[in-house]
């Protein structure tokens, strides 16, 4: 089993709900939604997160490029350097997936890898640097 | 009940007697116990505050050279001090910006690298006088090498602050943080029902004198900070809606702790810094028990649209901290997402630790010297005289 997680680029209207239907049922893989961007007569942006056997997953990419859609894998991934961090809560301001949140009890910041776009808002919005990119 | 003084309450913390608890642990025994039982049984209540405050910096001292140099221009790690004073001794500003780095390095690095213990690149420039003839000077300085290092912040622990929002299609980069589009975010900042001058809303225990934690060390109230408004508008509570009144505070840098004091930078804003404030508050009757039991549901600020230029931004909504901190508000009929500025996490660490200072007899209580003012009138900067003449 692997899990990858991808971007999906397409044109205007809503066509989510076809890749991933085909995905599951054509080539036996779980899927999550982490992120649906869909605007009309804008790009769509979908991101998902991919698990299977490594040969469906690969025949799913090519299912996806055949259709005419756009991916790109994630290769970078969000650091929180939790040593440094103040818990301010800044961040969290700016987090479109919610992997960046506060406890309401402790009033701490948590982060959720798994839910995080990679989208680099929190980087730039820390203001301690304590987000980074690894490439 | 009966008052009790500073002096009364001094003793019990001497003898080792005095029942202090945290401005948030009050509001449960005051639910539990009432106002006038609880009133009796505490003595002192520990407020604190850990957020970005732009307006603090630091005086210091460096000692003379051979031959000695009356520094009229200086930098500390390429950010310019404010050396207008006497021959080595300079103010740096927390928000001032490195001349070779910009944004990413400021005097509230500066600060923060002397805390820490790390040497920091001096140059400063003269024009040479007869008594002190050397012209320029380039060294290091730590703090085991200099004279005296105080933090000397012009305004600090404002009692409530703004929320604030973005109605514009783009993103606004302020010092309340990244606001994103449409009502994308509502920011605030405060520690609510911890804050210094929540729990205190008519300065009748803090003034002048007040001795304080700051930055991990001892400090003191100087004076009313700058832009103190006690005048803006109340609660039936006291407490005021908005932004009112603000400290000048001074402490030690040599005494201060980094986990207390962190430099901050805001994209495309600039240099801030977190300064940790504590302070006590001495029970002294039933009244300023009543303060200290207030609770972020009793406390309320107005939403303000940043993405309006002008001065008088128009209020959008007037919401509680409760609401602020349940991370979701209601605006135009849509749920919009709240975020905090300031760490409350790191507040109630403050909160604690004074508490525990003053239990174990560490940190006595001082009665102002003179209070800070309980009126005023704020004062706004009119554009007179020819438009951008600079001479
Ligand atoms: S903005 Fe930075 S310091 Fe503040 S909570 Fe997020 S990661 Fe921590
Ligand atoms: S990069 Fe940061 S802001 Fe973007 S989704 Fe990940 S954690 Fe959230």
């Amino acid at each position: 089993m692997k899990k990858i997680k991808v971007s999906l680029f397409y044109p205007a209207g809503d066509v989510s709900k076809p890749i991933t239907y085909h995905l599951v049922k054509d080539f036996d893989l779980v899927i999550n939604i982490l992120h649906a961007d869909i605007s009309l007569n804008k790009m769509g942006k979908l991101v998902l997160d991919i698990e299977g056997e490594e040969e469906n997953i690969e025949k799913g990419l090519k299912f996806i490029d055949e259709i005419g859609i756009k991916y790109k894998m994630f290769t970078k991934s969000i650091i929180w350097q939790e040593d440094d961090c103040v818990h301010c809560g800044a961040c969290t301001a700016v987090c479109p997936s919610n992997a960046l949140k506060m406890d309401k009890t402790e009033w701490n910041l948590t982060f959720e890898q798994e839910k995080c776009l990679v989208c680099e808002l929190c980087v730039k919005s820390c203001p301690l640097n304590v987000m980074c990119v690894s490439l | 009940m009966a008052y009790k003084s500073f002096d009364e309450i001094n003793e019990k913390i001497k003898s080792g007697k005095a029942v202090v608890v945290t401005a948030d642990e009050i509001v449960d025994i005051v639910e539990e116990k009432g106002i006038s039982k609880a009133a009796k049984e505490i003595d002192v209540v520990t407020t604190a505050t850990f957020g970005p405050m732009c307006s603090s910096g630091m005086f210091i001292n460096f000692g003379h050279s051979d031959p000695p140099i009356r520094m009229n221009k200086v930098w500390l790690n390429d950010v310019p001090a404010y050396a207008g004073i006497a021959a080595v001794d300079a103010y740096i500003g927390a928000t001032e910006l490195s001349e070779t780095k910009g944004m990413e390095y400021g005097g509230a690095h500066v600060i923060e690298d002397l805390i820490a213990g790390k040497d920091i690149k001096l140059y400063a420039e003269s024009y040479g006088t007869d008594c002190y003839p050397r012209k320029e000077i380039s060294t290091y300085i730590n703090k085991e090498n200099i004279n005296q290092a105080y933090m000397f912040n012009p305004r600090n622990a404002y009692q409530n602050y703004n929320a604030a929002t973005n109605s514009s299609d783009r993103i606004l980069y302020t010092y309340m943080g990244t606001l994103l589009p449409q009502y994308g975010n509502i920011t605030y900042s405060t520690s609510g029902q911890l804050s210094p001058l929540l729990n205190d809303p008519t300065y009748r225990t803090i003034g002048i004198g007040t001795r304080v934690f700051i930055g991990g060390a001892q400090g003191y109230v100087a004076w009313e900070g700058t832009q103190h408004n006690p005048g803006q508008t109340r609660g039936e509570n006291g407490v005021p809606v908005g932004s009112a009144g603000t400290l000048a505070l001074i402490g030690d840098i040599k005494m201060m702790d980094k986990r207390f004091i962190r430099a901050a930078v805001y994209e495309k804003y600039g240099i801030s810094m977190f300064v940790g404030i504590g302070i006590p508050i001495p029970i002294l009757d039933e009244e300023m028990l009543k303060f200290t039991a207030v609770k972020d549901s009793e406390i309320f600020t107005n939403i303000y649209d940043y993405s309006v230029p002008n001065r008088a931004r128009p209020v959008l909504k007037t919401v509680s901290y409760a609401e602020l901190r349940s991370g979701n508000i209601e605006l135009n009929g849509k749920s919009v997402s709240t975020a905090p500025m300031s760490s409350l996490k790191k507040a109630r660490e403050i909160a604690d630790i004074l508490k525990q200072q003053i239990i174990n007899g560490e940190f006595l209580l001082t009665q102002p010297v003179s209070a800070i003012p309980a009126a005023n009138k704020m004062n706004r900067l009119d554009v007179r005289g020819v438009e951008n003449e600079k001479d």
